[in-house]
């Protein structure tokens, strides 16, 4: 790997800079975006497992009727901490560990544009997950939903909303710094010649995500604050009998919420725009339209929040207007799906898993676009909200279709950071027995709520006949849970496989497969010189008059593609960019001092005031210190 | 052999070429303004929508002393001129002057936060706590807010004045003058909003007039 | 920068020197004492006792144009690139059209 050079000796300075490339301390210091999002990929896993073991605690309850496997009160953490841990714990950290990874790749960018502030992120991330499951062991988990809905969230008597609010605030400030961070990196960043319109879907995603996370994320900021005090100051905000409403909570949850659940979605779309011309060996279907209909749905997905409140009473003019607003974003998603379709016609398809993966998603996530949109027509919602109905829904648009095109990436771009491939065999495996087994356990859901099955009950009597559906649903989810076991098992094999991986191996179109397998800490020997969108494609491929594509002479796959050849000298040590050595920013511990401090505040907002003060003066200590140190030395 | 800078994170310059032309951190700071915007907005709606609406008093009326609030508003605005002034003195490359406007614009930040403290101090003696009632609730998250953004202004201005003697502010590095002043001036916008809006548009009390 | 290229790189370029009149100390108090003004004539009308109604109209002007007085100079908007007014304006219309529809919802503004 490349050479960080060796830190001055710093007079008067407190810490000496770190300056490891391997081992733990290289991972606790790192500023590399590619360390970061493997870091964050890892951590969004592992909450994956917990949160899918809180699902399948959830559907043993449930299998069948009166059981008494859970009590009430464990069963409405275990929802509610499901629901916030899949949320904000894993498909959003997932989704950032590839916007981690591949942006400052994509744009043929060496980092981002504040590479400490992207470490602090990560570890303000860790923090606020670690912090809000220290819950279970200090006083309760969070039990009020992953909306927490008030005054039921204010007047709860166990501390776990205390850890709700201030969690999310802390893992808030990591999505916001980082919104910020990854948004002026790709406005910013981008190699000569590449202009916005040449950028890969999945930038754009990239940036349309973190300017609904930096425009949304305050608003439930507010919310949580407002929370918060309510239930540590005795302030009023949702407090009826004091001229508070609750309603007020909603409007604040949700003006963030939906905005949320297109933060969750919209990667995985990039995701599939990217894996489908690969290999179908075309280009993506209309571009531009893919584009502005992603931009489309970021806007538009700002005015759609009270389809979530529909049976609150806001009466039906605010109903009618939001539930128009509701279907009319349903175009710019289909145009999408169309487009995608488009790009699969008459392509020379290979069915690998990352392929099925993307086929799986748009299949599925048409499903839950389908139901949404049902959802929309407000008096049909009066009979599907609080149901199963709900339930059978987000899931759809959220596992199979997020969580289908997350799984879709890492198979495609495993090679790329690990240097291996997973194996086909066992991804196939994979996919068919995930897909299986997700409409096995959420197919159902749409009869069960239609029947009646409210949501968030902890269990249902024999007499309503929901039996047989729900017993249905958790054997699926226990072949979700076999699906997973494949994917962990294909994971580890493959790190007993060599570690010697092309440049390109799949013969891709994107400029992260023009640099080594993994690439180096500098990324690319050279800056590219970018000339046209899909650039790696074109300095591969030609295309013959009759539209026949064929590879250009002096062209091979990944390397040798760009002058000096990216990827060349990859395995040398230091990086070499025509004579001259290049300086990457250095390892820094203050992003990890800054951010632990923040839990350590939270842990003092709920048992006692010394600790905020000492919470308090770690951070200021690291963002100080911080400030003060340069980016590289 | 010449090393040459091609780190991504170079220190920061005006000088670092960028995709748009813009400085990194300029850039960042107005996209951090404008999302600062959606916090304001979310607390200034919850004191709007709660007006009127405290069952029990004090009410604003009550509380309220409308030339005491406005000289910190005069104040207020007056450190947004010596923030600009301390601007253009850096970028004019006059260290000491700009220093001069920075502690200025420090000193008039610190006023305007002892007077909320001597504010907040005397409504409380008048029976408004943050419990008392919404408007107690509303006002003092909206403003204390607001304060604790002033807090931390006055925190940067004190660096960047503090830093000044250690050579680190001059007329290259100005663009950090520029951001401390970016968001000294969106503190400023915010305080124009609220003292329009809390202050001076009257809330009847529900059972007067 | 001692990137190789083979052609003009196109976008990438270092940023431009203020562009456009650069307003200096005299006229940055020229707005300050205009905002001085303002807020003095806000005081006033709060105690007009005539004025009342229409008080709300009356200091939402004003308000509104200290707020733009400092945005464009002050802060410079008014001489910079269009990009830093664009993320601006998205939060700042986004703030204001959310949440006037969250209050039209509570009908904060009907009688």
């Amino acid at each position: 790997m490349a050479s960080v050079s060796v830190p001055a000796e710093r007079p008067g300075g407190l810490l000496r800079r770190p300056h490891a490339t391997t081992g733990f301390w290289a991972w606790f210091t790192t500023v590399d975006h590619k360390k970061i999002g493997i870091l964050y990929g890892i951590t969004a896993f592992a909450f994956f497992l917990i949160g899918g073991t809180e699902a399948l605690l959830i559907r043993v309850q449930l299998a069948r009727p009166d059981q008494t496997f859970l009590d009430a009160a464990v069963y409405n953490e275990l929802f509610t901490m499901h629901g916030i841990t899949m949320v904000f714990l894993v498909v959003m950290p997932l989704s950032a560990a590839f916007f981690n990874y591949l942006l400052p790749l994509m744009i043929g960018a060496r980092d981002v544009v504040f590479p400490r502030l992207n470490a602090f992120s990560y570890w303000a991330f860790l923090f606020a997950g670690l912090f809000i499951y220290s819950s279970w062991f200090l006083g309760g988990a969070p039990n009020g939903g992953w909306f927490g809905y008030a005054p039921n969230s204010v007047i709860d008597p166990t501390r776990g909303m205390t850890f709700y609010a201030i969690g999310l605030l802390i893992a808030g400030i990591a999505s916001t710094v980082s919104a910020v961070n990854l948004a002026v990196t790709v406005l910013n960043m981008r190699a000569p010649g590449m202009t916005l319109f040449r950028m890969p879907v999945f930038v754009w995603m990239g940036l349309v995500v973190q300017l609904l996370l930096a425009f949304s994320l305050p608003v439930i900021t507010i919310g949580l604050v407002e929370l918060l005090f309510d239930r540590l100051f005795g302030t009023h905000f949702f407090d009826v009998s004091a001229g508070g409403s609750p309603v007020l909570w909603q409007h604040l949850f949700w003006l963030f919420g939906h905005p949320e659940v297109y933060i969750l979605v919209l990667p995985a779309m990039g995701i599939v725009s990217e894996i489908l011309p690969v290999f179908a060996r075309k280009p993506l279907f209309g571009y531009q339209f893919v584009v502005f209909s992603g931009i489309a749905i970021g806007f538009i997905g700002f005015g759609v929040w009270a389809h979530h409140m529909f049976a609150v009473g806001l009466g039906p003019v605010a109903n009618t207007a939001f539930a128009v607003s509701t279907m009319i974003i349903a175009i710019p998603t289909g145009v999408k799906i169309f487009n995608w379709l488009g790009t699969l016609w008459n392509g020379d398809i290979r069915f690998t898993t990352p392929m099925l993966f993307s086929i799986g998603f748009i299949a599925m996530f048409v499903i839950g676009g389908l139901s949404g949109v049902m959802h929309a027509v407000v008096p049909s919602d009066y009979q599907q909200t609080d149901t199963y109905f709900i339930v059978a829904h987000f899931h759809y648009v959220l596992f199979g279709g997020a969580i289908f095109g997350l799984f879709g990436g890492m198979y495609y771009w495993w090679p790329k950071v690990f240097g291996r491939m997973l194996s086909e065999t066992a991804g196939k495996l994979n996919f068919w027995l995930m897909l299986i087994g997700f409409n096995m356990t959420f197919g159902p859901m749409h009869i069960l709520g239609l029947q009646g099955m409210p949501r968030r009950i902890q269990s249902y009597p024999e007499s309503l006949g929901l039996a047989f559906w729900n017993m249905v649903s958790t054997i699926g989810s226990f072949v979700i849970a076999i699906s997973v076991l494949v994917f962990l098992v294909n994971a580890v094999a493959s790190f007993r496989k060599p570690k010697q991986m092309e440049a390109d191996p799949w013969d891709a179109r994107t400029l992260e497969w023009a640099t080594s397998s993994p690439p180096p800490e500098y990324n690319f020997e050279e800056i590219p010189v970018v000339h046209s969108r899909d650039d790696l494609w074109h300095r591969k491929y030609a295309e013959t008059e009759g539209g026949r594509v064929v590879p250009v002479a002096a062209g091979g796959s990944g390397e040798g593609t760009y002058p000096d050849g990216a990827g060349h000298a990859a395995q040398d040590g230091a990086g070499h960019a025509g004579g001259h050595a290049i300086h990457m920013p250095s390892p820094s511990y203050f992003p990890v001092i800054a951010a632990a401090g923040l839990p350590v505040l939270g842990y003092g907002l709920l048992f006692g005031v010394p600790a905020v003060a000492v919470g308090l003066v770690i951070t200021l200590a690291g963002f100080f210190g911080w400030a003060l140190e340069p980016s590289a030395e | 052999m010449a090393t040459l800078e091609h780190s991504a994170a170079a220190p920061v310059t005006d000088h670092a070429a960028t995709s748009t032309g813009l400085p990194h951190l300029k850039l960042a700071m107005w996209l951090f303004l404008a999302s600062d915007c959606l916090l304001f907005g979310a607390l200034i709606s919850t004191y709007v929508l709660y007006r009127g609406a405290s069952t029990v008093g004090p009410y604003p009326a009550d509380v309220f002393d409308i030339p005491y609030t406005s000289v910190s508003s005069f104040v207020l605005l007056a450190s947004s001129l010596t923030m600009v002034l301390a601007l253009a003195a850096i970028q004019r490359g006059d260290v000491g002057r700009s220093r001069v406007w920075l502690l200025a614009t420090a000193l008039l930040g610190m006023t305007f936060l002892g007077g909320q403290v001597y504010e907040f101090t005397s409504f409380v003696r008048e029976g408004l706590t943050l419990k008392t009632n919404v408007f107690g609730t509303s006002f003092y998250v909206l403003t204390g807010f607001h304060g604790t953004h002033v807090a931390v202004g006055v925190l940067m201005l004190l660096t960047v004045f503090t830093l000044s003697f250690a050579g680190k502010i001059n007329q290259d590095s100005s663009m950090t003058v520029e951001l401390v002043g970016l968001y000294w001036h969106f503190v400023d916008i915010v305080w124009i909003v609220i003292f329009t809006v809390v202050y001076l548009i009257p809330t009847g009390s529900p059972a007067g007039g | 920068m001692a990137e190789t290229r083979v052609d003009d790189p196109g976008p990438r370029s270092a940023p431009a020197p203020h562009a456009g009149r650069h307003p200096g100390p005299k006229e940055y108090i020229r707005i300050a004492i205009i905002l001085g003004a303002i807020t003095a004539a806000e005081v006033a009308v709060y105690y007009i006792e005539g004025a009342r109604e229409f008080l709300i109209p009356i200091l939402f002007f004003f308000s509104f144009v200290k707020f733009a007085l400092v945005v464009l100079w002050f802060m410079h908007l008014r001489f910079d690139s269009r990009t830093y007014a664009r993320f601006f304006v998205m939060g700042l219309a986004g703030a204001v059209t959310l949440f006037l529809i969250v209050l039209l919802t509570f009908q904060v503004f009907s009688s």
